[in-house]
């Protein structure tokens, strides 16, 4: 061992003594790491005025749900922003700013945090299907400029989203309330929504503002595209802006 | 011999579980990914009975450095590095020519964006860590690598990780939060990886002989600790079935939105910037041969580093959803960063102090000056991001993609190089490098890259970030979003064209490495023409010029 | 006063007060004249000769 007559131990407490302990050492790391995240992170789940109440946002359908998770799958969140921030420009280039209420049924989030492409919060009811449908089979054929790939393959690739039931389930263990019938009729639900089979009242009844149609163009199949079409029209379509407005506090 | 028998009994356990996960798979990703494992655990099983009668003969000899992980580790880092800068390059021309996405959904920008963020900062970046302080652990506190074991299940296991990783975002299996995309059972096997991570460490500062503690392993300690409760926490999330790779993120909106970002930031705080820092106080003094400028300055940089990043995270949210008062903590701590950080890149730089020419000298420590002028760079610019007036033009354009790398390309990058350079000749007992003029070359390779590639990256972040909010004399936006697209195109060119570069300087350090490792010496006329004066170059005072053992 | 603005009050005065003195303190503590020696050795430990092999 080095010896050395400075490094012989003195009483009491010093930064020396941190310095010769690893497990002080790491403790004292630990808290010191750990004071930024909980004084930020904990009063966001028990500040009231983290999200204002606002009308409308619902959990998602069974199909925009399976729509979801392709738009997640595809990395979609890597170029595409869904959080339309106050300004001007913002405001009228893609729609009324975002509100923390939009999102608080998205587990995850998916504000981004690059535009490659412009926002998609509001992209809901902008376009048609047909649009969609011709966009993402090759974005150049609509807008000459884009740099966005091609999806063609999600038009041929029947949707296999797996037993929605489940999905549901483990979406309202993490806090999404699904009710039982929901979770029961799930598998009905996205089939019915695609396809337009059968009496949908019961559906826009436990999900209003649901929009029922075949989205691909193909009423044979329920297609990926089917379900991301589904998806993409009814980002920001929840919430009526006119009486979210109304509910602002004059400052 | 017992041992032998129960480890690689476990490990065919290991293997049949995974196979029988196979069969019940949900999903075909899923399916793959317990094949991989299963594949995994029988060569693990094999590789332990094979080297059984090696591991009982050769013994354990404590006054051996346990170099054989870090050597694997320079060759991992060496490898991975090259594979993550071209997967970067490939999604650099995607942007510029969108028929390079193949019109295949494996080849989508979209999945191989995080091939190349993973790749660079988990795999290269990832493996640069784990190596470098197997071997600096092993140097400050004379002692041998604790648990041998375990720091090869640590090695091959964080392979297995970035396998599992790199596979997934091909196969379209991701959590869908930036850095943090690996599924549940991949972030849990992480987990496993990681606390044995910090087990042999610690276990090594444990054993150690020599009392002081230096600080190049604080920032190793703090690294580990702070990553292990970033990974636990922002990974939160509910399984759909334990057979499939789907899971649900236990945060929503806001809540989710926030927990991501300390996560994402501290990614950079923790394991881009703690991690390298020490590796920066270790190889920068001994390649300098001078003691760390200021060791005192070191303790008060190190403290006030680690509790000031974790609260930055809310600058990447600024002017979204997540309340105001959250927003200006962000901002407020983020430009007080600026603080330690240039603290901690005068203490690198100031080193030198005294030994200035062998930065003519020494190309070497040519690289690790520029990492750390790249280090004082980025670490202004980013605080200066932070300032919500300036994140409202630069947020959400490339300006951002132009600051991250010339963070990670010249800080992170060339301290990595420097250090690879460093150990190689030394962990395989060469005389010395292949080629110092190789390094050279492949400085100046890096160097050009990185000016091309954040100089277009901020033209093209301010033009677009610009023409988003450019107003008519009528009073309407000019620019639709297409148009800024098209307006971009050429900064796209040019960063593909600096990424190239800096991609040609990694191939050259990789032949280098491997050239180093076969035991070539390659025969070239010595570096500089103005060779060491001692007059003239100003040795250092007596006073601290006994670098034997104090007293 | 709503919870929201108890902690602000409280973040802005005291807490902020208590992080700048302990700062200073720490500073003031790693400066001391007394450790001069101590934080030399240490800075040069890493030059002393390996006791083990490569």
């Amino acid at each position: 061992m080095a010896s050395n007559p400075e490094t012989q131990p003195k009483a009491g407490f010093s930064h020396r003594t941190l310095e010769r302990n690893i497990t002080l050492l790491g403790l004292c790391s630990l808290v010191a790491v750990a004071i930024g995240g909980i004084v930020e992170i904990a009063p966001l789940f028990w500040v009231d005025s983290t999200i204002e109440k606002v009308e409308g946002v619902r959990p998602y359908t069974p199909l925009e749900l399976a729509g979801r998770n392709i738009y997640m799958r595809e990395g979609c969140y890597l170029c595409h922003s869904q959080m339309v921030r106050p300004f001007k420009d913002e405001v009228e280039r893609y729609g009324h700013y975002s509100l923390a209420a939009e999102s608080m049924y998205d587990h995850p989030f998916q504000w981004g945090s690059k535009r490659t492409g412009p926002d998609l919060a509001r992209v809901g009811g902008r376009y048609s299907d047909d649009w969609h449908r011709d966009h993402l089979k090759n974005p150049r054929d609509v807008v000459p400029e884009s740099i966005m790939p091609a999806y063609a393959f999600l038009a041929e690739k029947p949707l296999n989203a797996g037993d929605m039931r489940a999905h549901l389930r483990a979406l309202r263990a993490v806090g999404v309330p699904y009710s039982d019938k929901d979770i029961e009729q799930a598998n009905a639900d996205l089939a019915l929504q695609a396809t337009q089979d059968g009496d949908d009242a019961d559906l826009t009844a436990r999900y209003p503002k649901s929009q029922v149609r075949d989205y691909d163009g193909n009423p044979a199949v329920v297609s990926e595209l089917d379900a991301l079409v589904a998806y993409l029209q009814m980002l920001g379509t929840l919430v009526d802006f006119k009486a979210a407005e109304a509910q602002e506090q004059p400052k | 011999m017992p041992a032998t028998l129960a480890k690689s009994g476990g490990l065919f356990l290991a293997m049949v579980v995974a196979l029988f996960a196979m069969t019940q798979a949900k999903d075909a990703a899923f399916a793959v990914h317990m094949a991989i494992m299963a594949l995994a655990a029988l060569i693990a099983a094999m590789a332990v009975m094979a080297t059984a009668n090696v591991t009982a003969t050769l013994g354990r000899d404590e006054s051996v450095y346990d170099d054989a992980p870090v050597r694997w580790g320079v060759i991992a880092t060496t490898f991975w590095g090259v594979v993550g800068l071209l997967a970067g390059l490939f999604i650099a021309l995607q942007l510029a020519w969108p028929v390079l996405n193949l019109g295949t959904e494996y080849t989508t920008f979209g999945r191989l964006r995080p091939l190349h963020t993973s790749a660079v900062i988990f795999a290269f970046g990832g493996n640069a860590l784990l190596c470098t302080s197997f071997y600096v652990v092993q140097r400050t506190c004379r002692a041998r690598l604790a648990f041998p074991s375990l720091a090869r299940f640590v090695f091959w296991g964080y392979q297995l990780f970035i396998v599992l990783a790199a596979t997934g975002y091909v196969l379209g299996v991701t959590e869908a939060k930036e850095y943090a995309e690996p599924e549940w059972y991949v972030d849990i096997w992480l987990t496993i990886v990681w606390v044995s991570y910090l087990i042999v460490f610690g276990g090594t500062v444990i054993k150690r002989r020599e009392p002081h503690i230096y600080v190049a392993n604080w920032f190793y300690l703090a690294f580990i600790i702070t990553v292990a409760m970033l990974h636990l926490v922002n990974n939160l999330s509910m399984p759909v079935s334990l057979f499939g790779s789907k899971s649900y993120s236990a945060f929503a909106g806001v809540q989710d939105a926030l927990t991501q970002w300390w996560y994402g930031h501290n990614a950079v705080g923790f394991f881009l910037t703690a991690g390298f820092l020490a590796m920066m106080y270790y190889f920068v003094p001994k390649q300098a041969e001078r003691p760390v400028y200021s060791y005192r300055l070191s303790i008060i940089h190190f403290w006030s580093l680690i509790f000031l990043y974790i609260w930055a995270g809310p600058h990447h949210l600024h002017y979204t959803a997540l309340p105001d008062w959250a927003q200006s903590l962000g901002m407020v701590f983020s430009i007080m960063l600026w603080m330690p950080s240039w603290g901690g890149m005068i203490n690198g730089l100031m080193t030198l102090n005294g030994a200035w020419d062998k930065i003519r000298t020494d190309p070497i420590i040519r690289m690790m000056v520029l990492a750390l002028a790249f280090y004082g760079m980025s670490t202004f610019e980013g605080p200066m991001m932070s300032i919500k007036s300036v994140n409202s033009l630069s947020h959400y354009t490339d300006w951002t993609i132009g600051h991250v790398h010339s963070g990670a390309l010249g800080w992170n990058g060339m301290i990595t190089f420097a250090c690879m350079y460093y150990m190689a000749p030394r962990l395989w007992k060469r005389e010395r490098l292949y080629s110092l003029r190789l390094i050279n070359a492949h400085f100046w390779l890096v160097t050009a890259g990185i000016v091309f590639y954040t100089a277009s990256m901020w033209v093209a972040g301010l033009t677009q970030g610009l023409m988003w909010r450019e107003y008519g004399a009528d009073g309407y936006l000019v620019n639709s979003f297409a148009e800024t697209i098209a307006a971009i195109h050429p900064m796209f060119l040019l960063r593909a064209f600096g990424g190239s570069l800096y991609l040609a300087g990694a191939l050259v350090f990789a032949w280098n490495i491997a050239m180093t490792i076969a035991g070539r010496i390659r025969k070239e006329a010595p570096m500089t023409e103005t060779p060491y004066n001692p007059a003239a170059d100003r040795p250092l005072p007596a006073s601290t010029g006994a670098l034997q053992p104090a007293e | 006063m709503s919870r929201y603005e108890m902690l602000r009050h409280f973040a802005d005065s005291w807490a902020l007060l208590a992080m700048v003195l302990l700062f200073l303190g720490f500073v003031g503590w790693t400066f001391r004249p007394g450790a001069r020696r101590h934080h030399e050795d240490a800075a040069r430990l890493i030059f002393r000769p390996d006791d083990l092999r490569e």
